[in-house]
């Protein structure tokens, strides 16, 4: 082998190594991105910010975890993990951009709007706790976002079909990992038992909203376009219990946190923790309006 | 069966697979002397991956692109990566991995000083790709090589991943030169912050590097300081000029007599400040290692009591 730094590294475009979401500067480059027929663009553009901000908001928080971690083998997971929900907001907010002809990019879209236009639920953004809140609120999470993606995967809208079918291999991992740490917490030391029920208790209030419809998921349930979201509640309750069962802990009774006068994250009302989150990950980008990067 | 031989026939062998430029395997005799420096070397490299994690994930939360912050946030993760198969590494000449994660955060060994300096801007994280990671490239190819097999096969994996993270680098850098005038003097500035501390990378000068001449002999190292620090200037000069940024030394020229670049004198009393634990960001990085070691233990204790009670018995299935 050479000794020269440079000759050495012989491959210079192996880009297929890295993690989904790196390697492209257009993230629906050659993708037939017409609407179907008799759907909404505008109503179409709402929902991939749903659900575009939804892994956005969730990959920022795991993003905050990064060097924090028990061991090195979480770090590689969460960064894993937190990688895989960004490529998927990459895909859905540029989706979103294009189909409310708007033309806005990705970019403009995750740091040009204010906290009102962004539609995450509010689980997403809760603020970091310790290694069990993160399980729970995860375990929580990518259960209820593999049921929505399953259905989502037989979209009539091809773009938003294909984003799910990719995003279902992913969120199958994600739930995974977090449904085994789930269960090594509870059925670990009664310690971590504690802590982990504890951590069920915290991201517990924010469950039913996941669940409930906003008037654009309804109009597109019905144009076939996406999932109705209630119809999510069965498959998350019944693998929740599996995990709660095997983890020896019980389900949080919880009550659940009201929005206020009824309209929550998918309507832009958050909590106050969603200002200084996107303080955080605008930042740069605002005070460099004119920058290419 | 080696096992059986005298230590002279035994020690007489290892030579010889040194002087032939083979390897040496986990299982093979080795002088004490030989494993104590090779776990010395992986280890350091190893926590320098770890504690080199934080400058960089700094900026994750605050890329200004969605591109931008994947590539950062893969980069990161590669750094666990590489960091996880040098302990590896290490385990395979005895070391225990819980072991060394203690030394390190008792400060009982050491990890690149490169790490002790803050990352002020999101110039930075390009800065740090194309002359951190330049700098550790050209430290880390003729490991490749080492007399140790499993540290030669780990840096073949890792040096692909690094030359990935310089191109990456230069080419925010690239990108970010070409946009206004505020990205300009960010890159600058970054560029003044960093070279000379990335020129402390390759250590001390070779007339004060005690370790250099036995690990020549082993070879588990293959050129010395000086010859990597000069290599790595005669690559990035160039380099420098293409991006359009200066480099802070005005000593830096071409010399057609030795057909090298000549360079000036390093700090070498800040040097030795930051080694010895004095540098900007010393003190942080080590608290963060040690903060999220010991928020941890209480999940790693968790793990380690289901393993126990459940053995290999997988205890929860991903429902179909």
């Amino acid at each position: 082998m050479s000794d020269n730094a440079y000759e050495a590294i012989t491959e210079a475009h192996d880009d297929a190594r890295w993690a989904f979401g790196t390697g492209f500067e257009d993230p629906l480059a050659g993708v037939d991105t017409s609407l179907p027929d008799s759907v909404d663009g505008d109503d179409l553009a709402a929902y991939c910010l749903m659900l575009g901000d939804d892994a956005l908001v969730m990959s920022h928080r795991l993003q905050q975890w990064c060097t924090s971690l028990p061991e090195l083998e979480e770090e590689v997971a969460v960064a894993n993990i937190a990688l895989d929900l960004l490529g998927q907001a990459r895909l859905l907010l540029t989706r979103g951009g294009t189909a409310d002809g708007s033309g806005r990019g990705e970019d403009r879209l995750a740091f040009f709007r204010e906290e009102h236009e962004y539609r995450n639920v509010r689980l997403a953004e809760l603020v970091n706790g310790d290694f069990a809140e993160l399980v729970a609120r995860l375990v929580v999470f990518s259960t209820w976002r593999l049921a929505l993606l399953s259905r989502l995967s037989e979209s009539r809208d091809p773009v938003l079909s294909a984003v799910a079918a990719k995003g279902v291999k992913e969120v199958t991992y994600h739930r995974d990992y977090a449904a085994r740490w789930t269960v090594r917490l509870g059925d670990g030391t009664d310690h971590s038992r504690g802590r982990m029920q504890a951590g069920l208790a915290v991201v517990w209030p924010y469950v039913d909203e996941l669940f409930a419809a906003h008037e654009v998921e309804l109009r597109l349930s019905a144009a076939g376009v996406a999932p109705d979201p209630s119809a999510l509640r069965d498959e998350f309750d019944n693998v929740l219990a599996q995990v709660l069962s095997a983890a020896t802990l019980s389900k949080p009774e919880a009550g659940q946190l009201p929005g206020v006068g009824g309209r929550a994250g998918r309507d832009g009302v958050h909590t106050e923790a969603m200002g200084y989150l996107l303080a955080e990950m605008q930042s740069v980008a605002r005070a460099h309006p004119e920058a290419t990067w | 069966m080696t096992a059986t031989l005298p230590e002279q026939d035994l020690e007489r062998h290892f030579e010889h697979v040194i002087e032939r430029d083979q390897r040496i395997e986990p299982r093979d005799w080795m002088p004490d002397g030989y494993r104590k420096t090779l776990i010395r070397q992986v280890a350091q490299h190893a926590h320098s991956e770890i504690i080199g994690m934080q400058p960089e994930a700094n900026w994750i939360t605050r890329a200004p692109s969605l591109r931008r912050k994947a590539i950062l946030l893969a980069k990161v993760q590669d750094e666990a990566g590489h960091g996880l198969y040098l302990y590896s590494a290490a385990e395979t000449l005895g070391a225990d991995r819980t072991d060394l994660t203690e030394k390190l955060i008792e400060s009982r060994q050491k990890y690149s000083s490169i790490f002790n300096y803050p990352t002020l801007t999101f110039a930075d994280v390009g800065v740090i790709g194309w002359l951190v990671d330049g700098a550790a490239i050209c430290n880390q190819v003729p490991l490749c090589r080492s007399s140790y097999g499993p540290y030669a096969r780990g840096m073949v994996r890792i040096c692909k991943e690094e030359s990935f993270h310089q191109r990456q680098g230069y080419e925010l850098l690239m990108t970010m030169t070409r946009g206004t005038d505020a990205q300009r003097r960010m890159v600058q500035n970054a560029t003044d912050r960093w070279w000379w501390p990335s020129l402390m990378m390759f250590g001390p000068p070779d007339d004060a590097s005690p370790n250099t001449a036995q690990s020549m002999a082993w070879k588990v190292k293959r050129h010395t300081n000086d010859e990597l620090r000069q290599r790595f200037v005669d690559m990035t000069a160039p380099q420098a000029e293409a991006l359009g940024v200066t480099l802070p030394d005005p000593d830096l020229r071409w010399n057609a007599e030795r057909g090298h670049f000549d360079f000036g004198e390093i700090d070498w009393a800040e040097f030795k400040r930051v080694v010895s634990g004095h540098g900007p960001c010393n003190a942080q990085r080590l608290a963060q290692r040690r903060r999220a070691h010991e928020d941890g233990a209480w999940v790693r204790e968790a793990a380690a009591a289901h393993a126990a009670k459940h053995h290999s018995r997988d205890h929860w299935r991903s429902p179909t």
